[in-house]
C-alpha cells in the first residue's frame, strides 16, 4: 500500500536519495537504520512534503496514488504521519489549539473521504477534548500540557511524547518516526514505545528511523532495512538489526561494496 | 430612506468597505475655514469658551508645519479636499429604535447592539460627526458614572469639562492635535467617581461613511481616586479609492490609586489617514494601561502616552499592529517619568505583509529626579515575505542615574520549518501562516476580553487569506 520506487531527491542541486526502493504493507513494522549523512531523515521529509527537497525521479504511491505533487497537508490528510526528530517551536500557541486544528482537519477529511456522497460526521469540539485527555492519559502526560505552547520549553522527552500524541491523535495510516528514540532516557523510551505500540495496528504501516537496535528492544520489526549513501543497501529480518550491532557499519559497508 | 448598503470588494478583504446612501441634515462644504468653525460651534450651541478655544487651536494647525516623519505618505492629506463636519440625524436616541433605520442597520451588522445586550455596561455609537446612540447601564448611573457624548457634556457638565479639556493634551501639542481642537466633533466623556469600579466594559464605535470625510473625534476619561474603568473603541469606514481622515485626541486622568484601560481595535478601511493624539496623566499609585490594536487604515501614526506624575504610578502599552499591502503603521508609545518611584513596560508587536510596513516609534523619558523609575521595553517585529518591511525607532531620554531601563528588540521571519510542520499536522498553508501570526501576539491578545481577543484573531485570519500560495 505504501510504495517508493526509485526515489532521487535533492536539496540546493545536492543528490542526497540515489534511488531508494521500500514498499511498506498494512500492518507491518519496518526499521530504517544506517549511519549519519545516509540519507534516512531526508526520506523522511520528502515523504512528508517537504519544500526544501526537490523530487527528480521516482514515485513514491500510497494506496495506489500518486503522492509527489501534493502538499504536505493533503498528504497528512490522506493518513501520512511524520514524527519529528526535532520538532519545531511555535510560540504562543497552545497544544491544545493546534491540536484541536490538527485534528480537525485530518478527521473531517478522512470523514468525508469515508462518507462518499453522504453526510460526513464531523467531530464536535467536546469530542476532541474527551479524545485528547485519553490519549494525554495514555502517554502518561499532565493535563497542563494542553496550555503550554507547542514545543516551547519541552524537554527532549516531552517533545517526543508530544510528537507521540499527535500520532495517537491524527491515526495515521502510515506513520513514520525519525530518530523517535534519540535524546531519551530509558523512562521517556518505554513511555514512547509503549504508546507505538499501542497505536500499531493491521490497518497502519510505520517506518522507524533509527541509529541504534535499543529502540528495536522495545519495539519489535518485522523488517529491518539499512540505508547507505542515499540507498537502501540491504534488507532482511529483525536478525539484520542484530547483525549490524555486532558488526557496524564500517564492515557493513566494506561487504556492500564487495557484492556491489 | 431605504438602507442600501453596497459591497465594495476592491481592496482585500476587508469586510466593513459597504456604504449607505447619504441622508444627513447638515454636511458642511468641503474645506476649512473660521466660518465652518463657526457654524460648527454654533450647531452645537456651545458656550464662548469652546468657540474660543477652536479658534486658537484653528490659528495654530495653519502655523504649524507638518511632521517631517513618520510616513510620507501623509503630505498627500488635502485640507481643502475634506468634509470637516456632517451631521447625520437632528438628535441622539437613547435607544437603537430612535436611531435612523439605516444607520441602526450600519451598527448592526458592525455587531454592536448584540454585543451590548452581551457584555457591555454602555455604548456610544459615532457615526460620521456625530454620536447618534448613547447608553449606559442603570446601576452605573446610580453610581454617578458619567458616560455621555463630549458634546453633551460640555452641556451637562460645563465645569468639570473646562476644568480638564485640553490640559493633558494642549491644543498646541502638534499639527493634528490643533486640528482636532479646532474641528472636533463627538468623542466620549467618562466621569468614574472616587472608589467606584466599572467591571464591565464602556465601549464607543466610530463609523466613517461619507467620501472624504473627517472625523475628530474627542474624548476624556477621569478617573477619580480608587475607581476602574474599562473603555473599549473599535472602528471602521466605507472603501473608497479616495482618501479619508480621523484624527482624534484622547486626554485621560487618572487620580490616585485608580485605574483605567483603554482597548482600542483599529479596523479603518485602506484608505483613512489615522492621525491620533493620545495622552494620559497618571497620578500617584495610579495605573494606565492602553491595549492598542491597528490593523486597518492606510496610514496610521499613534503613540499612546502616559506621563507618570507622581510616585507610584504606573503605566503599560501593550501594542499590536498588522501592515498588510500598501500600510504603514507607524505606532509605538511614550512614557514620561516626571516622579520618582515611577514605572512603565511597553510591549509592542508588528506584522507586516506584502508591501506593508510597521514601525515602532517609541519614547522612554525621564525627568532629572526621577529616581528609582523602572521602565523596559519590548518591540518583536515579524515578517511574513521577503517584501514586508519593518523599522524601529526608540528614542530613550534619560536624564537621571539610579533608573532601570530595559530594552529588547527582536526581527524575526516565519521559518520554512514552521509552515512546513504545521502543514505536516494538516494545516494548509494559510492556516499555518495564521496560527503562527496569532501564537505571536498571544501575549497581547490574552491580556483582551475574550470577545475582543476572538474578534482580533478572526480578523488577522481575513488579513491571511489569500496572502499565501
Amino acid at each position: 500500500m505504501f510504495e517508493i520506487t526509485n526515489l532521487h531527491a535533492s536539496i540546493e542541486d545536492t543528490e542526497i536519495l540515489k534511488g531508494v526502493d521500500l514498499t511498506i504493507h498494512k500492518g507491518e513494522i519496518h526499521a530504517l537504520m544506517g549511519p549519519n549523512g545516509s540519507g534516512k531523515s531526508t526520506l523522511a521529509n520528502v515523504i512528508a512534503g517537504h519544500p526544501a527537497y526537490e523530487v527528480t525521479e521516482g514515485t513514491i504511491l500510497f494506496n495506489g496514488e500518486d503522492i509527489l505533487e501534493m502538499e504536505p497537508d493533503e498528504r497528512a490528510q490522506l493518513g501520512i504521519f511524520l514524527a519529528f526528530q526535532y520538532p519545531t517551536v511555535i510560540p504562543g500557541v497552545s497544544m491544545a489549539n493546534f491540536l484541536r486544528m490538527a485534528v480537525t482537519n485530518v478527521r473531517n477529511a478522512r470523514a468525508e473521504r469515508e462518507a462518499g456522497d453522504g453526510e460526513a460526521k464531523k467531530m464536535t469540539p467536546r469530542e476532541f477534548r474527551k479524545l485528547m485527555r485519553e490519549k494525554m492519559q495514555v502517554l502518561h502526560m499532565d493535563e497542563s500540557f494542553a496550555t503550554r505552547y507547542l514545543n516551547e520549553g519541552f524537554s527532549g522527552g516531552e517533545k517526543k511524547r508530544a510528537e507521540i500524541l499527535q500520532m495517537a491523535l491524527l491515526e495515521p495510516t502510515m506513520a513514520i518516526l525519525d530518530e523517535t528514540d534519540s535524546g531519551l532516557d530509558i523512562d521517556a523510551l518505554r513511555v514512547v514505545s509503549e504508546g507505538v505500540n499501542a497505536l500499531a495496528n493491521d490497518e497502519m504501516g510505520v517506518l522507524l528511523i533509527t541509529h541504534y537496535q535499543r529502540l528495536l528492544n522495545h519495539i519489535k520489526p518485522h523488517f529491518v532495512h539499512i540505508m547507505m549513501d542515499g540507498r537502501v543497501v540491504q534488507s532482511g529480518g529483525p536478525e539484520l538489526a542484530h547483525e549490524l550491532e555486532a558488526k557496524g557499519y564500517e564492515k557493513l559497508r566494506a561487504e556492500v561494496a564487495a557484492t556491489a | 430612506m431605504v438602507a442600501t448598503p453596497k459591497p465594495q470588494v476592491d481592496i482585500g478583504d476587508y469586510r466593513y468597505g459597504f456604504r449607505d446612501e447619504e441622508d444627513y441634515v447638515f454636511k458642511s462644504k468641503k474645506g476649512l475655514n473660521r466660518e465652518v468653525i463657526e457654524e460648527i460651534s454654533r450647531m452645537k450651541g456651545e458656550p464662548d469658551w469652546m468657540l474660543e478655544f477652536r479658534l486658537k487651536s484653528y490659528e495654530h494647525f495653519l502655523k504649524r508645519p507638518m511632521p517631517n516623519w513618520g510616513s510620507p505618505a501623509i503630505h498627500e492629506i488635502d485640507f481643502d479636499d475634506i468634509y470637516y463636519y456632517i451631521r447625520p440625524a437632528e438628535k441622539q436616541g437613547k435607544t437603537w429604535d430612535e436611531v435612523p433605520a439605516y444607520i441602526k442597520d450600519t451598527f448592526e451588522k458592525l455587531g454592536i447592539p448584540e454585543a451590548e445586550r452581551k457584555f457591555l455596561a454602555g455604548v456610544g455609537a459615532q457615526y460620521e460627526s456625530e454620536v447618534i446612540y448613547h447608553s449606559l447601564r442603570e446601576d452605573l448611573e446610580k453610581q454617578g458614572v458619567i458616560f455621555l457624548d463630549m458634546d453633551a457634556a460640555v452641556r451637562e457638565h460645563p465645569d468639570i469639562v473646562q476644568q480638564y479639556f485640553g490640559t493633558v493634551i494642549p491644543y498646541a501639542d502638534n499639527k493634528f492635535a490643533a486640528l482636532n481642537s479646532a474641528v472636533w466633533s463627538g468623542g466620549s466623556f467618562i466621569y468614574v467617581p472616587e472608589g467606584v469600579r466599572v467591571e464591565v466594559p464602556l465601549q464607543a464605535y466610530f463609523r466613517i461613511n461619507a467620501e472624504n470625510m473627517g472625523q475628530f473625534e474627542r474624548t476624556l476619561i477621569i478617573c477619580a481616586p480608587g475607581s476602574y474603568v474599562h473603555y473599549v473603541e473599535g472602528c471602521t469606514a466605507p472603501t473608497y479609492s479616495t482618501n479619508s481622515l480621523h484624527s482624534a485626541v484622547v486626554e485621560i486622568i487618572v487620580q490616585e490609586g485608580a485605574r483605567a484601560r483603554y482597548t482600542t481595535i483599529q479596523n479603518w478601511s485602506k484608505n483613512v489617514f489615522n492621525l491620533v493624539t493620545k495622552r494620559a496623566a497618571a497620578y500617584k499609585d495610579a495605573t494606565m494601561e492602553w491595549v492598542d490594536g491597528n490593523l486597518g487604515s492606510k496610514v496610521t501614526m499613534k503613540y499612546p502616552a502616559v506621563w507618570l506624575m507622581e510616585p507610584g504610578a504606573r503605566g503599560e502599552v501593550l501594542s499590536v499592529a498588522f501592515s498588510g499591502d500598501g500600510q504603514h503603521q507607524d505606532a509605538g508609545a511614550k512614557m514620561v517619568h516626571a516622579a520618582p518611584h515611577t514605572s512603565s513596560q511597553i510591549t509592542s508587536k508588528s506584522i507586516s505583509k506584502g508591501t506593508g510596513r510597521s514601525s515602532y516609534r517609541g519614547l522612554v523619558k525621564v525627568h532629572p529626579g526621577a529616581e528609582h523609575v523602572r521602565s523596559n521595553v519590548i518591540c518583536d517585529a515579524l515578517l511574513l515575505d521577503e517584501t514586508s518591511k519593518t523599522d524601529t525607532y526608540p528614542y530613550m531620554e534619560i536624564e537621571e542615574e539610579s533608573v532601570s531601563i530595559g530594552h529588547e528588540a527582536t526581527v524575526s521571519k516565519v521559518a520554512e520549518e514552521q509552515i512546513f510542520y504545521l502543514q505536516s499536522r494538516g494545516l494548509s498553508e494559510t492556516e499555518a501562516m495564521s496560527m503562527i501570526v496569532n501564537g505571536f501576539i498571544e501575549p497581547i491578545a490574552k491580556e483582551l476580553p475574550l470577545e475582543y481577543a476572538v474578534e482580533l484573531n478572526r480578523l488577522i485570519q481575513l488579513e491571511m487569506e489569500g496572502s499565501v500560495g
